[in-house]
């Protein structure tokens, strides 16, 4: 390790200054905070405008200065602001996502937040999505269910129920295949709804120890278990259980499908329901269920994706950042803004409430009850960003063509053997 | 005597002024093309030489009077920050493992590689068509007519759109579905089709290429119409009386000078073939399935700088490749300068 490139190092002579200047008022916290924030779509930026509100207030001697990102473009700009030393809190992801950061030494630990916030009691369920290298890195502000949303009105027409078993999903598919319709839209243009495929398939098949295993490059892509798992994929695909063409479609352009009644069902995130609804179905037409069992022995495994908060390491406001933490992490800031008018999605902490809302408490039932095996982050925030890539255009070479299945699994495999 | 005395210096000093003043002339420019270009071209040589995942970590050092030391510090790695003994010294570390050439041994083995390079050929070939498809709009267009400027301007205005915005516009005209795609639309009106072009590894690259030669068209057609304002009347005149006239007349007499038009749309068809990126990126997103239309430079973006991309010297690998391809064609055009110039 030899330093070849320098950054200025008027960062450090601002940072000292500013340390000083945080301690001057006893408890509180005061002093300038720069937030960079992913929550750019109108709804989460509401809601993140109104958390830097709520928590001026609190605390008047913090400014703070927020800078809101599009939330794609942030995915690859992250690195910049860290390295930069322009942030001291940003927006993330919980699970492997957070690998090359925490390894770089660009988040800032928080276990001893965790410990003396009581962050581990009530942030519990995320503790584990939250550490990596023996550390806590941040802290999470919302997460959603995955899960298969219907038309109730199309399989009340032809007579169906929502399916439990994976051989009453095949017999439910094959009654709407034969009403002319797809049973599943999907758009895999931009690959990850292909992961969340792989990911219930695998979960449903092999369990989710196993499908944690294979994310972490623990396990051979070529294993047979692995091919059980695509083989159930096949029989959905060649029964025409999806739509056609989806390679060229985003996740947004398949939702047309279902509205149209061109396709029964949609495999997604809750994110899915609020445009959905804003497309004119109502709640009467539209359901929800978990993705059926396929081995009866095994403890469903659910994705549940988790987004969150982090301090850089070299933060210049490192007090600021911990308490504005604290403030996200709370029970009653969780409530808030994961209600069906901010971000309609589920709270973290245990003490939150859920919104009164159909799919958020089908959601929250069916990931407090019902997620036994575990809850994973999603395929590309659980496997490291090479292998979630290669491993996702395999996906959906697969689905557009099942029969290359052994090409797929060879280069993954090789994927794999170079990646870990 | 005197007279040699002081002659002398003042030749000398107009010597002198005459010979720094074309370096002073060029320094800004060479000081920009030497920040901007070349060391960038250097670096990504060097960093082609090692495995690094484009990040920096953060330089601490231990503070006196608390028993840590630098190194301390360093071995703390990720926990550094927590540790009251060490601060930010500002600066960061380069956390990159030299590998030699096992970057390009990869590059020489690594099936996405080879695709892409087969594309970037693709592009190379089937965009030479806008050379001729320009050349035969300019004839076209080369008329006294009222309204022509008119017509000029609308057949010069793709070039005028953003690569994504012609993407886009392409990417909706190719829609899969039955009655979404203009082209779909029309070719049901024949009884045939549907066809997904962007869908199926076979067709997608040709697809892609197909919108790139719309606004590449445009621009070779400006380039010959410009040229054919230099053609000379009295030539044409001349060979008119001697009875030359359609292809003849464009192949021995308009042609040969419209050379230098057709030099440069050459150079920049070939660039614009090599750089082939926003299509691709709007279009396919380099997909379907593994990097079917994925060109050189978009895999080089695509495992560098893209949302999954951490392998920067791999990347710099690809990028040091593409330099070398690209400058064959950049040293034909010297040498060909160079020629001209001295004849």
């Amino acid at each position: 390790m030899r330093s070849i490139f320098k950054t200025s190092a008027a960062a450090l002579a601002a940072a000292t200054m500013l340390s000083g200047a945080a301690y001057a008022d006893g408890h509180g916290v005061s002093g300038p905070l720069r937030i960079f924030s992913d929550m750019s779509n109108p709804a989460p930026r509401a809601v993140m405008e109104g958390m830097v509100a709520r928590f001026t207030e609190a605390n008047p001697g913090v400014e703070v200065e927020l800078v809101i990102t599009d939330r794609e473009a942030w995915k690859t700009q992250i690195r910049n602001v860290l390295q930069s030393g322009t942030a001291d809190i940003v927006n993330w992801y919980a699970g492997n996502r957070m690998g090359p950061y925490v390894e770089a030494g660009l988040f800032m630990e928080v276990s001893e937040l965790w410990e003396t916030g009581g962050l581990t009691e009530t942030l519990a369920s995320t503790l584990g999505a939250m550490t990596m290298d023996d550390g806590i890195w941040g802290v999470p502000y919302t997460y959603y269910q995955w899960g298969v949303y219907y038309r109730e009105d199309i399989f009340a027409e032809l007579g169906l129920e929502a399916p439990a078993t994976w051989e009453q999903e095949l017999a439910n598919c094959e009654v709407i295949v034969a009403s002319g319709r797809a049973c599943y839209t999907i758009g895999t243009q931009f690959l990850w709804t292909a992961g969340g495929w792989f990911d219930y398939l695998n979960m449903r098949t092999n369990g989710y120890d196993f499908h944690m295993s294979l994310t972490a490059g623990e396990v051979e892509w070529t294993d047979p278990r692995v091919r059980a798992t695509f083989d159930n994929w096949a029989t959905l695909v060649n029964m025409g259980g999806f739509i056609a063409d989806h390679q060229s479609y985003s996740w947004q352009e398949a939702l047309p499908f279902m509205v149209n009644g061109e396709a029964a069902a949609y495999l997604m995130g809750n994110f899915a329901v609020a445009p959905l609804r804003e497309a004119g179905l109502t709640d009467d037409q539209l359901g929800f269920y978990q993705f059926p069992q396929i081995d009866p022995a095994i403890e469903p495994g659910e994705d549940a994706p988790t987004d969150t908060f982090h301090i850089a390491a070299n933060a210049e406001n490192v007090e600021a950042a911990e308490a504005f933490l604290l403030f996200v992490a709370s029970a009653e800031n969780q409530t808030l803004i994961n209600n069906g008018d901010n971000l309609g999605q589920l709270p973290v902490n245990a003490g939150s409430a859920v919104d009164d809302d159909e799919f958020l408490n089908a959601g929250f039932e069916m990931l407090s009850n019902n997620a036994g095996g575990g809850i994973a982050q999603f395929f590309d925030r659980d496997a490291p960003a090479e292998m979630a890539q290669v491993a996702m255009q395999g996906f959906q070479q697969f689905m557009v063509d099942p029969s290359t299945l052994d090409q797929v699994l060879e280069i993954l495999e090789g994927a794999r053997q170079r990646i870990y | 005597m005197t007279r040699v005395t002081t002659e002398t210096p003042q030749r000398r000093r107009k010597m002198s002024q005459q010979a720094i003043a074309p370096w002073l002339f060029l320094l800004p420019a060479s000081l920009f093309f030497a920040t901007y270009v070349l060391y960038p071209i250097i670096q990504s040589f060097y960093i082609s030489l090692f495995e690094w995942n484009g990040l920096y970590s953060l330089q601490y050092r231990g503070v006196e009077g608390t028993g840590f030391t630098d190194l301390q510090c360093l071995e703390l790695g990720n926990r550094a920050g927590r540790e009251d003994g060490c601060e930010l010294t500002g600066d960061t570390l380069w956390n990159a493992d030299y590998v030699g050439m096992e970057n390009y041994r990869t590059l020489y083995t690594d099936p996405f590689f080879w695709t892409s390079l087969k594309n970037n050929v693709k592009w190379l070939l089937l965009y030479l068509l806008a050379i001729p498809a320009g050349l035969f709009i300019a004839l076209f267009l080369n008329q006294k007519i009222a309204g022509m400027r008119l017509y000029k301007s609308l057949f010069f205005f793709p070039f005028v759109l953003s690569q994504v915005v012609v993407g886009l516009v392409f990417s909706w005209f190719f829609l899969p579905g039955a009655d979404d795609g203009l082209l779909n639309v029309l070719l049901g009106k024949f009884g045939i089709g549907p066809f997904n072009i962007l869908g199926h590894n076979s067709t997608a690259t040709y697809g892609i290429i197909a919108a790139g030669l719309w606004p590449q068209t445009a621009y070779c057609m400006i380039l010959y119409l410009t040229g054919l304002n230099a053609v000379d009347p009295e030539q044409i005149e001349a060979a008119r009386l001697d009875g030359a006239k359609g292809p003849k007349m464009l192949w021995y007499v308009v042609l040969p000078q419209l050379w230098p038009a057709t030099f440069i749309a050459i150079v920049v068809t070939v660039i614009g073939a090599l750089r082939s990126f926003d299509l691709i990126t709007i279009m396919t997103n380099g997909g379907p399935g593994f990097y079917n239309t994925s060109v050189l430079a978009f895999y080089m973006y695509d495992v560098a700088l893209s949302e999954f991309g951490f392998r920067m010297g791999y990347g710099s690998a690809i990028a040091v490749i593409l330099f070398l391809i690209m400058m064959v064609y950049i040293a034909g055009f010297l040498w060909k300068m160079w020629r001209d110039e001295k004849v």
